[in-house]
């Protein structure tokens, strides 16, 4: 029991000491940032506090001794230096470090380290402080709840004004919820079309005050019926209960009066249905009070959410729980199968109800496993920090897209390939300071790291303003190496992807960052192993970009069944544009070619039967799917579509090695298994084939003109 | 063979027939006796590698050991089964399932009626076989399930 708890202490301290890192990283950025100053002490402090009740009192005792000059930092004493940045972060390593020894005394590194703390504050001291009070406080804004009512005078218009950019003004000044009340209009024949009937009732959640609302009307004060009501003020270190009910919310906007609310309550309907019918409230009315209620309720929701209603959960029990939602979604293919084929209406509806609920408690289980690549992002601050140092360059990292959001899975293996990608950035792409002023370039060089959704996927692009690719030393070293030949052809994209070959270095000496020439192949290989895609671009003397194009998730992807021959196979839905029919001449012509037209354009086609090495005769009308594959769009002849198919990932047993063109398994409906097609690979080992046709086919020219 | 304690110096084996010959695996490294489902073939593999199949949702191979041992092969007949074995590939173990044209028993053998270094014809490529054990005046080619998934073959049994 007590291992459990200390395991608990030390996985979170784990996540604190990340954050640490983070902040202290950020505070080098900006150091008058009081906000982040009083966030690094207050990590230090629950540091500091949880390993004495955990009985890491070394932990604790060296902690108190950052926490004291941390404190002075607070005050304004000392200042933020990068002096002080350095120290905390080896402080920082080192309780990471005696967290996992659970040692119980400090050793001469610490000691060190304290001592260093201990002498900042010797020199500081006799200065005394010069500037106390240089940081606004970082006091979180209190927030307020306002029901306004605004009802403008008929006339309104007259003078020019138009109410929706009030509105809008109001509806920027924080979360709110706008109805508008149409109960004025009159009818047709009374209507005056230059005059303003409607009137709106507005709940907002403002950090600002009443006035500041009342200042977004100032010019239309005289011709406008204002009235503002604080409804609720919001104390977030509160726990909050229900907002009031709707007969309440009436009760308080005067729409009701006790008596009359009395005569409803109790009776079965909800009670604004009721009013309405009774007409003795307008259903407008009805309507603002109800999306006032609604609008609190996710105020406060949010407020709840925010305040710490996370789980930590055992990875693998969520990895167990996707394999379990992996198989009920198998079995309800095969409910569903057999549903469909039957003549049993009843048994159809109930599985069309359990497909229903299986989607949505896959896209749950699944989301519960997306983690922020953030969490990534943030590593990599302290490596680029860490790296320039060493290698004496001066690096910033930018980071865009922290929130997207990836499998976990995906995330944990993603973090090895672009340790190597960043690593090769700095060692290879980033020049030093002086070269690069030479250059006319800024002496500080930058790291781009973003990430976006794109589709089913996401790409994450890792750029610098280095030096680039230069495609034509590329080629001269793969020549060397006898990775290529002297004579073959390539495109400079083509260039660039030959750093991704095993074996493949271009810094001449070997440094102990990089260039062993085990960089890339390896990002290559992890990258493949999830799925995955590598696009290098460059621009020499101006840095080079690296994108990776990766799944949103490993387990279960949505595919498209096709039929050939005798067997089912599944293509990844994310790559699929269309489909189309070819009939058995366009088709022949096409295969002869390789080629088909679409629409004016002409297409590499690929005949699946051939590709796959399938015996027997496509069918008279041939179907055509048409992916993007490898950045083109490819045309991928099959018998026939069946149909979407909710795909969960299997993998082939190792005994298959890596099969050329397959990815992986899938079970069916039935019980049997599909094959899900790599297109990728497919287009791949496609190009190389015609390529070499072409070659033999020059050859043989060349043979009989010789 | 039930209840009986197996003698110290015998082991159990399935014994499975294929073609007209019968073989053994030990019954240690067998996991179970399928009937024959339907098995779907990953293009570009070797004839030998059959397919893979549905094994209560994981997906494993199976292995047809007629053209795997050059014998001719044999339609698929009511009494075909699939014998599902665990086997060791580079330190982990696999689970692949092998076709059999029938499945008859577990008998014991002991030590001393097995001819580890057994003169076979032609027939036979003896790198796969363990030994010749004699049961009832039987004999029974005993396989070398390792040794026929050994590194060396199936690391190339996607380039062969």
């Amino acid at each position: 029991m007590e291992d459990r708890h200390i395991k608990a202490f030390k996985e979170e301290s784990y996540d604190i000491l990340g954050e640490l890192e983070a902040l202290l990283l950020e505070l080098e950025e900006n150091p008058r940032d009081a906000g982040l100053i009083d966030r690094v002490f207050g990590t230090m402090h629950t540091i500091k506090g949880s390993g004495a009740m955990f009985g890491f009192d070394a932990v604790s005792e060296f902690t108190h001794e950052i926490e004291t000059v941390l404190d002075m930092v607070r005050d304004g004493i000392l200042p933020v230096t990068s002096g002080l940045i350095r120290l905390t972060l080896s402080a920082r390593d080192k309780i990471l470090e005696m967290l996992d020894s659970g040692t119980q005394s400090l050793d001469e590194e610490a000691l060190a380290i304290v001592a260093g703390f201990r002498k900042m504050v010797e020199v500081e001291e006799p200065e005394k402080k010069e500037e106390t009070t240089a940081f606004p406080s970082g006091e979180p804004a209190v927030l307020n709840t306002y029901r306004i009512l605004f009802k403008p005078r008929s006339d309104i218009f007259a003078t020019g004004t138009n109410p929706l950019l009030l509105l809008a003004e109001l509806r920027a000044m924080g979360e709110s919820a706008i109805v508008v009340q149409t109960d004025a209009i009159p009818l047709l024949a009374d209507y005056d079309p230059e005059a303003c009937y409607v009137s709106w009732e507005i709940v907002l959640t403002t950090a600002l005050d009443e006035n500041a609302i009342r200042d977004v009307f100032i010019f239309i004060e005289d011709d406008c019926e204002l009235i503002i009501t604080r409804i609720f003020e919001h104390d977030p270190t509160m726990e909050c209960e229900n907002y009031r009910r709707l007969g309440e919310i009436l009760l308080d906007r005067g729409e009701l009066t006790p008596e009359v609310l009395e005569t409803f309550l109790g009776r079965h309907k909800p009670l604004g249905e009721q009013l309405v019918e009774a007409k003795v409230v307008l259903p407008e009315k009805i309507e603002a009070a109800l999306s006032e209620q609604e609008h609190v309720r996710q105020v406060l929701q949010r407020d709840r959410d925010r305040k710490a209603s996370s789980l930590r959960v055992d990875a693998a029990r969520l990895d167990s729980l996707v394999d379990l939602v992996g198989e009920l979604v198998t079995v309800q293919a095969r409910l569903s199968q057999k549903a469909a084929g039957g003549n049993d209406p009843e048994l159809q509806l109930i599985a069309e109800s359990v497909e229903r609920l299986t989607e949505e408690l896959r896209d749950n289980a699944m989301s519960i496993r997306m983690v922020p690549i953030g969490t990534l992002f943030s590593r990599f601050r302290r490596l680029v920090h860490d790296l320039a140092g060493e290698l004496g360059k001066q690096v910033q990292i930018i980071t865009e897209g922290a929130a997207t959001e990836l499998d976990k899975t995906v995330i944990d293996q993603l973090n090895e390939p672009l340790v190597h990608i960043i690593r090769n950035a700095i060692d290879h792409g980033i020049e030093p300071p002086s070269q690069r002023e030479a250059l006319g370039k800024s002496t500080k060089g930058t790291i781009y790291l973003a990430a976006e959704h794109a589709g089913a996927s996401v790409v994450i692009s890792i750029s610098d303003d280095g030096a680039g690719l230069d495609p034509e030393k590329l080629k001269a070293k793969a020549v060397e190496k006898g990775i290529i030949n002297q004579d073959d052809d390539l495109s400079d994209e083509e260039c660039y992807a030959l750093i991704l070959r095993p074996g493949f270095s271009t810094s001449a000496e070997v440094t102990g960052v990089s260039g062993r020439g085990v960089g890339m192949d390896v990002v290559k290989r992890s990258i493949d192993s999830l799925r995955g895609t590598i696009g290098i671009s460059s621009r020499p003397g101006q840095g080079m970009t690296v994108s990776l194009r990766l799944p949103l998730t490993l387990a279960i992807i949505d595919g498209l069944l096709v039929s050939i021959g005798q067997g089912l196979f599944v293509i990844p839905l994310s790559v699929i544009d269309e489909c189309v029919e070819l009939s058995r001449d366009e088709a022949a012509r096409s295969r002869e070619r390789s080629m088909m037209t679409f629409r004016g354009e002409a297409l590499p086609y690929v005949s699946l039967r051939a590709a796959l090495g399938i015996e027997g005769d496509p069918p008279d009308i041939e179907k055509v799917v048409l992916v993007n594959a490898m950045g083109k769009k490819t045309g991928f002849s099959v018998d026939q579509v069946i149909g979407q198919h909710q795909t969960v990932i299997k993998t082939l047993s190792r005994v298959y090695g890596n099969v050329e063109g397959i990815s992986g398994a899938t079970i069916l409906g039935d019980g049997t298994v599909a094959l899900i097609l790599d297109v990728n690979q497919l287009v791949m080992a496609e190009r190389s084939d015609s390529q070499r046709k072409s070659q033999i086919i020059g050859l043989r020219r060349a043979e009989t003109v010789s | 063979m039930t209840s009986e304690a197996v003698a110290a110096d015998a082991a159990l084996y399935l014994t499975f027939r294929l073609d007209k010959e019968f073989l053994a695996l030990e019954v240690a490294r067998v996991r179970e006796v399928l009937d024959l489902c339907p098995i779907t073939r990953v293009p570009r593999t070797p004839e030998y590698m059959r397919g893979v199949i549905n094994l209560r949702g994981s997906v494993i191979p199976v292995i047809d050991l007629h053209r795997k041992f050059g014998l001719t092969a044999v339609a698929t007949s009511i009494d075909s089964r699939i014998v599902v074995i665990e086997l060791d590939h580079e330190g982990e173990g696999v689970v692949v399932g092998i076709l059999a044209d029938s499945v008859h028993d577990v008998i014991e053998i002991s030590r001393g009626d097995i001819d580890s270094s057994p003169q076979m014809g032609a027939r036979w490529r003896t790198e796969y076989v363990s030994g010749i054990g004699r049961c009832k005046d039987q004999f029974i080619l005993l396989l070398d399930i390792d040794r026929i998934f050994s590194n060396r073959e199936t690391g190339s049994l996607i380039e062969g």
